[in-house]
């Protein structure tokens, strides 16, 4: 396994999780949809989380791996909580175009 | 660490209550808790202390934050009574979120590994998620909870990101470890890019400019106890941790880092003053008044070895004063729609005493002496005079003068217009915590030294 790291170099990995980051980012920044948004923020995560298992192994060291799995708990607590929002939002309005809320401004 | 157990505990507590249909003893029950969990903290305050392999290390700093989180947590609790009287079901569910939250605030300070704070701040986060979109019939409500959420989870990506780099640079998530190996010369370009990404996303939490363009919308749609909540207790912890993770990461900052800092801290408090000058909402308005005061908070950031104290002061006075004001808002805005400086005309003659103490936490926001919000920019800027920053010392003052424009806008409303409606009922309650809070205001002021030396 540190072999293949070490043919492949940790740098391409570290580009590869920052390029899935931005994809992430500009998502968020850009599409309308909730759910897309909700998407996107996941990609932000997950890119985040092959980084830690790429740097895991790099420094031989467990502790990477463990904290994937509390980001991947709390990324399913947080899109839980997103969703039950969104429902609500749906009830009220009959849709989820982020476009749609401008209630708030001043 | 016991302190966090006690406060779990008494969450799961409350939430048993519900099963057991004791509704109506969880709010007593929940501020005697509280109170014993506040002695609890004060008895470790002298006895620095690790635990679980240095997952959580206890100190002054980290004691000292959490009693005032609790403190504020205690008056929160002490008013959501009232603010949810419609909602008596659900009262449970309120409460146990509140006191998960605290939960959430003391992992924060006291974190002594990344895993930590990283649960610590999304457990404070998903809490505010929930409570932010908690009035569910209301639009408004559901579109802060939203632009809450977005932000709040796109800012915990990039504070992630920054974590796995920090890692990536470390091979430990240990922040003693992290701290000894920072010192050494030869460091992977990654550590500081994770430091930086980091703050940024602290700074979200923190609301400061440019990274604040979610907080007026947000603190006008949540339910005005949550607003509350936000602008004293999650902004006090979110600057606490930052204050406590830039003291670990790089113990001797970079002045490129420093200039960025200032930067940031001029901006915050110039547009949030700025921009507070011309609302007409009292919740916007406190929201501005919050970028603005997240602004005076960043400058112990520049001191980081000798401002712990300055910066336990000034976030007491602050959040002191926005308890004793949202007690207020609560109670004249409970029947209108909106919470518009209209509702506020003539309180002064309808309720004197409640007219006084808004006036006096304004006073505070605003520094003028006697009230802890004076001492609190007095020694702020003392600190920083000593550390070299007098460029921003002068934009500071320059600042505060501005500030007391738009609190003095909202003073004259309520003593010089007529009132335009009448107010009812005396909610004992809303008193109590308001008289409370700005006495503590006040004592603070009165005799600074006994937390200002806390941290010394």
């Amino acid at each position: 396994m540190n072999n293949i790291l070490n043919e492949i170099g940790i740098e391409n990995y570290i580009f590869l999780s920052t390029i899935l980051f931005c994809i992430g980012v500009f998502g968020v920044l850009y599409r309308r949809n909730a759910i897309i948004v909700f998407m996107s923020i996941e990609i932000m995560l997950n890119a985040v989380n092959l980084l830690f298992v790429a740097f895991s192994t790099y420094h031989q060291d467990a502790q990477g791996q463990i904290f994937v799995f509390f980001s991947m708990a709390v990324a399913a607590a947080e899109v839980a909580v997103g969703l039950a929002i969104l429902v609500s939002i749906f009830r009220n309005l009959g849709s989820i175009d982020i476009n749609n809320l401008k209630n708030l401004k001043g | 660490m016991n302190t966090l157990i006690a406060i779990i505990g008494l969450g799961v507590l409350c939430l048993l209550f519900e099963i057991f249909d004791l509704r109506k003893a969880i709010i007593p029950i929940t501020i005697i808790g509280l109170l014993a969990i506040l002695g609890l903290d004060i008895s470790e305050f002298n006895s620095p202390a690790t635990y679980y392999n240095n997952m959580i290390i206890v100190s002054k700093f980290s004691t000292a934050f959490s009693g005032l989180f609790i403190i504020l947590t205690i008056f929160l609790v002490a008013l959501s009574h009232k603010f949810y009287e419609h909602h008596q079901t659900k009262i449970s569910d309120f409460i146990a979120i509140k006191v998960f939250l605290l939960a959430g605030t003391v992992a924060m300070v006291s974190f002594g590994n990344l895993a930590m704070f990283f649960l610590g701040i999304e457990v404070l986060s998903i809490a505010l998620y929930i409570l932010a979109a908690s009035n569910r019939l209301s639009i408004k409500s559901n579109e802060a909870g939203l632009k809450y959420f977005l932000m709040g989870s796109f800012a915990s990506g990039i504070i992630l990101f920054g974590i796995c780099l920090i890692y990536g640079a470390m091979g430990s998530f240990d922040v003693i470890e992290i701290s000894e190996l920072s010192q050494s010369a030869e460091l992977p370009v990654w550590f500081p890019i994770g430091i930086v990404l980091v703050t940024i996303g602290m700074f979200f939490k923190i609301a400061a400019v440019p990274f604040h363009f979610w907080a007026p919308d947000v603190y006008e749609g949540s339910p005005t106890l949550t607003t509350a909540l936000m602008s004293t207790l999650a902004k006090v912890v979110a600057i606490a941790t930052l204050f406590k993770l830039l003291t670990i990461m790089n113990a001797n900052i970079s002045p490129s880092f420093q200039i960025v800092i200032v930067i940031i801290s001029m901006a915050s408090m110039t547009v949030g003053n700025i921009m507070a000058l011309r609302q007409v909402n009292v919740k916007r308005i406190l929201a501005f008044s919050g970028i603005s005061h997240a602004g005076f908070m960043l400058m112990t950031l520049l001191n980081t070895t000798n401002a712990a104290g300055t910066l336990l002061y000034y976030t007491s006075a602050y959040s002191l004063a926005g308890i004793a004001a949202f007690s207020v808002i609560i109670y004249v805005c409970k029947n209108n729609e909106n919470e518009d400086m209209a509702n506020f005309h003539g309180l002064g003659k309808t309720n004197p005493l409640l007219a006084a103490i808004l006036t006096a936490s304004l006073l505070s926001m605003a520094g003028i002496p006697i009230f802890a919000g004076f001492f609190a920019k007095l020694f702020l800027f003392n600190n920083m005079l000593q550390a070299g920053f007098i460029a921003l010392v002068i934009v500071a003052v320059i600042n505060s003068i501005i500030s007391v424009g738009y609190y003095f806008k909202l003073i004259m409303a309520m003593y010089t217009k007529e009132p335009n409606e009448e107010r009812t009922g005396t909610p004992v309650v809303i008193y109590a915590v308001a008289v409370i809070a700005i006495v503590l205001n006040i004592a603070l002021g009165l005799f600074p030294s006994y937390v200002l030396d806390l941290l010394a």
